[in-house]
């Protein structure tokens, strides 16, 4: 029998996936050996040609990183759905957005203005900007358009399966590899890692309170922090309570609290949105049983930047998606 | 009008970044030009976050450099909130970061850029890559570049939590410190690093020093520019990547400028041209005159051989040999042979092993005073950092609650952006005579561009390139000619 076919391809990533994979060390030639891999960008030549001659389907399994903010990569992650049994969702960007997601907040132009215009260290009397066509002396150039909007994977193709994590970790990139040879894969849709929240995962879980409550929020550049205790239980915000586990607490093991680079439990619709109640559920103020709404508001107001803390990850699969721009 | 030659070193990643040289009427070139086709705008979407999220939202600009990001967003704040880090907090920053040095600076060695040498720059592009390097130093040697790069990138995971985007640094300090057992692996690990580091070397020396005709094309014209060269030095002027001034030399080697971090702004500006995303820096007080060479322009060069031309020399024994060998071959200080920015990373890899050695074994590492809390109120910090592939200025602006207002960034490969346009024309005029393409100039133009390890990634805030390249040869009609491609 042949190796089955196995693609991976990144979008707008920071590469810090396919170090992901280089990351698999030792393990990686257990893949090369177990599967035949057709197209690599970062590691192997490729021909795009080369993907459009093969039969749609012939590639058994695609795993793309990144989300998609070029027509170019639209256009690859297309030919790979058609050429691919199976997609993968790779980390964090193509999964749920990703930190370059935070872009949504802004726009082209708005970018434009602040890297050639006002920032500064650049010197540019005349205004000049860069074009999508130049004249220049010699000839002409061309350079490409990017879309205003950063779209997750699944909003512009098909995804079967997801790797959360910014980057995935090791063993749950192995699981997958493994469950996909041996064909021992859950429903279609499924986020490959675990069906608890990060916290039920969390070896500081146990010394976060059956009840919380905290009346004051607090910066953890500002705070002393225990580290053997619960981060919540201490007033700093940390997102495990919504946050898909499986990274094996990463951040938590530095001593910092997590952003929620694993997206959502399977129970959570927005992430955003549910991690804001679940503060605002915890807060009391002493002597008082249940704050009030205001109160509770008051509160949460005096959280810094709620939005790019709480959808720090997620901003382009939330139903904020992107923030309406005036132009 | 003449024809027009376009090298897209990223037909593997689809459009971040191409090459396109211009041939004048007789068949030579006119010029070159480098795009950068992609930006990504963290400097904008950085406003209005939380000035303490920095340190894990910019390594997004980079997975294959995270940790400079986060080390410099690190000290950014530092800077802003006038807070400095206990000594033990120092030590365990630069720890960490000298084993992100020496496996970087591995990475490209072995599996990037490193083939052009190891392989052989005249071995067919396809064996230029880290399988033809398994073949030449066998299987045994390639497992242990693979292992050490595990080691080394396991002291990150450990101290950082994520080696792919740690998140240890804060104002002030570190959140996490070292335990006598940490310490006692680090030890071992740094041990083999330097031993490691010394391997390196001797291959180098076998392989190429040892070959008239690799050291030819390392020393040969094709590949020369005499520019300004910019690195952070310590206090006895020897090369540090995690701290001190900022020292400039000028192309004939006399130190030209020496500033803080916190003053970049007297001395380079950026130039904006219509054709880049990417912004061309240069020095102020020289000027801006185009993409050219010698000591009335403002060109000026960063990363390895970069910083040890603006360096008297490194500050531990095994790499100061190096480096005074390497100078003595290559006939004195500055060099200006862009290959030589490969050797240049075998030293500062022999001088990141020995630095981590030296850390690891230092018992203050061990001290849990490892924070100072911030009690100043934040206005605008700069952290200034070597990265594998050049100075990196991080700058924020912040109101009263820590709110970044402005951010704005000179990342490291971006400093290095009009002399690789420059490196690139140049290579490309040496090889293209009278509309004759030479069949080696796909090569030895991906050989120019790749000794300075440009890193896209953080040069677009987009992806990373290690590119193999295609050149396509349009005649004034733009009809295609003739292309080159690697495994073409
Ligand atoms: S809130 Fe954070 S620290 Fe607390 S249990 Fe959950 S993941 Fe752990
Ligand atoms: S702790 Fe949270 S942010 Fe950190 S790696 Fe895990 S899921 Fe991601």
């Amino acid at each position: 029998m042949s190796k089955p076919k196995v693609a991976f391809y990144w979008c707008a990533s920071c590469g810090g996936c396919e170090e992901a994979v280089v990351d698999l060390a030792e393990d990686i030639l257990k893949v090369v050996e177990a599967v035949e891999i057709v197209l690599w960008p970062v590691a192997l030549d490729f021909k795009r040609k080369d993907v459009e001659a093969m039969a749609d389907g012939e590639i058994a399994v695609s795993f793309i990183n990144g989300a998609v903010r070029t027509e170019e990569q639209l256009e690859m992650v297309e030919l790979l759905r058609r050429k691919s049994q199976m997609v993968v969702a790779f980390g964090s960007c193509a999964h749920i957005g990703g930190i370059p997601g935070l872009a949504n907040f802004s726009n082209r132009k708005g970018v434009f203005e602040r890297v050639y215009h006002t920032s500064e260290s650049t010197s540019n009397p005349s205004g000049v900007v860069p074009k999508t066509r130049v004249t220049v002396p010699e000839g002409e150039l061309t350079l490409p358009e990017f879309f205003d909007t950063v779209n997750t994977l699944d909003q512009v193709i098909d995804v079967d399966y997801y790797l959360p994590g910014c980057a995935p970790p090791a063993d749950l990139i192995m699981d997958a590899v493994t469950a996909i040879l041996e064909g021992n894969l859950p429903p279609k849709g499924t986020v490959l890692a675990s069906k608890k929240s990060l916290c039920d995962e969390c070896d500081r879980n146990d010394s976060k309170p059956e009840k919380l409550q905290i009346s004051e929020l607090k910066r953890v550049h500002l705070t002393e922090v225990d580290p053997e205790k619960c981060f919540l239980a201490q007033g700093i915000i940390c997102l495990g309570m919504v946050t898909r586990g499986g990274c094996g607490q990463r951040c938590v093991n530095a001593n910092m609290p997590c952003r929620g680079c694993f997206g959502p439990t399977d129970e959570v619709k927005d992430f955003g949105l549910k991690a804001m109640s679940s503060i605002a559920s915890i807060f009391n103020i002493e002597g008082e049983k249940d704050m009030s709404e205001e109160e509770t508001q008051k509160l949460i107001d005096s959280i810094v930047d709620p939005a790019g803390l709480f959808y720090m990850y997620n901003l382009p699969s939330s139903i904020l998606r992107r923030r309406k721009m005036e132009d | 009008m003449g024809n027009k030659i376009t090298i897209d070193p990223i037909t593997r990643l689809e459009g971040h970044g191409k090459i396109e040289i211009f041939l004048d009427d007789d068949g030579n070139v006119a010029n070159a030009y480098l795009q950068i086709p992609e930006l990504r705008g963290f400097e904008k979407f950085s406003e209005g976050r939380r000035a303490e999220e920095m340190p894990r939202i910019t390594p997004k600009i980079c997975g294959v450099c995270p940790t400079t990001h986060h080390m410099c967003s690190a000290k950014a704040l530092d800077d802003l909130y006038g807070v400095e880090p206990p000594p033990a907090a120092k030590k365990i920053r630069e720890l960490i970061y000298s084993a992100f040095m020496f496996e970087d600076h591995t990475l490209h060695f072995y599996f990037l850029g490193g083939p052009d040498f190891v392989v052989g720059p005249m071995a067919p592009a396809a064996d230029r890559n880290i399988l033809g390097v398994i073949q030449k130093v066998g299987l045994e040697a390639a497992s242990e570049v693979i292992a050490i790069r595990r080691k080394t990138r396991d002291i990150i995971t450990k101290l950082g939590g994520r080696v792919i985007h740690p998140v240890c640094g804060l104002p002030g300090g570190v959140s996490k410190g070292v335990t006598p057992e940490d310490r006692e692996e680090f030890i071992q690990t740094a041990r083999e690093a330097v031993e490691f580091a010394k391997f390196s070397m001797q291959l180098f020396n076998d392989i190429v020093l040892g070959n008239k005709e690799y050291v030819d094309v390392i020393v040969g014209d094709i590949y020369k520019h005499s520019t300004y060269y910019m690195g952070l030095v310590d206090e006895n002027n020897k090369t540090n990547f995690y701290d001190g001034m900022v020292r400039v030399v000028d192309p004939e080697g006399n130190e030209f400028a020496k500033f803080k971090g916190q003053d970049y702004l007297d001395h380079i500006d950026e130039h904006v041209e219509e054709w880049s995303y990417i912004k061309f820096p240069y020095l102020k007080n020289v000027g801006w005159k185009g993409f050219v060479d010698g000591m009335d322009s403002g060109v000026y060069r960063v990363a390895p051989l970069a910083r040890l031309n603006a360096a008297d020399g490194m500050a531990t024994p095994l790499a100061q040999a190096e480096y005074e060998r390497m100078y003595e071959i290559l006939g004195g200080k500055p060099a200006h042979n862009t290959l030589a920015f490969h050797w240049a990373r075998l030293v500062e890899q022999m001088y990141a092993a020995e630095r981590l050695l030296e850390l690891a074994e230092d018992e203050e590492i061990l001290c849990d005073h490892i924070r100072n809390i911030p009690t100043g109120t934040p206005t605008e910090g700069i952290g200034v950092i070597e990265a594998p592939r050049g100075t990196l200025y991080h700058h924020y602006k912040t109101d009263e609650k820590g709110v970044i207002q402005k951010a704005n960034l000179i990342v490291a490969t971006v400093n290095n952006s009009p002399a690789i346009c420059m490196s690139v024309k140049k290579a490309a005029q040496g090889l293209i005579k009278n509309g004759e393409v030479n069949d080696g100039l796909l090569n030895m133009v991906e050989m120019a561009f790749r000794a300075y390890d440009p890193c896209m990634a953080c040069a677009t805030h987009s992806l990373p390139g290690e590119t193999p390249l295609i050149v396509t040869i349009k005649d004034n009609k733009g009809d295609v000619v003739k292309v080159l491609q690697q495994n073409g």
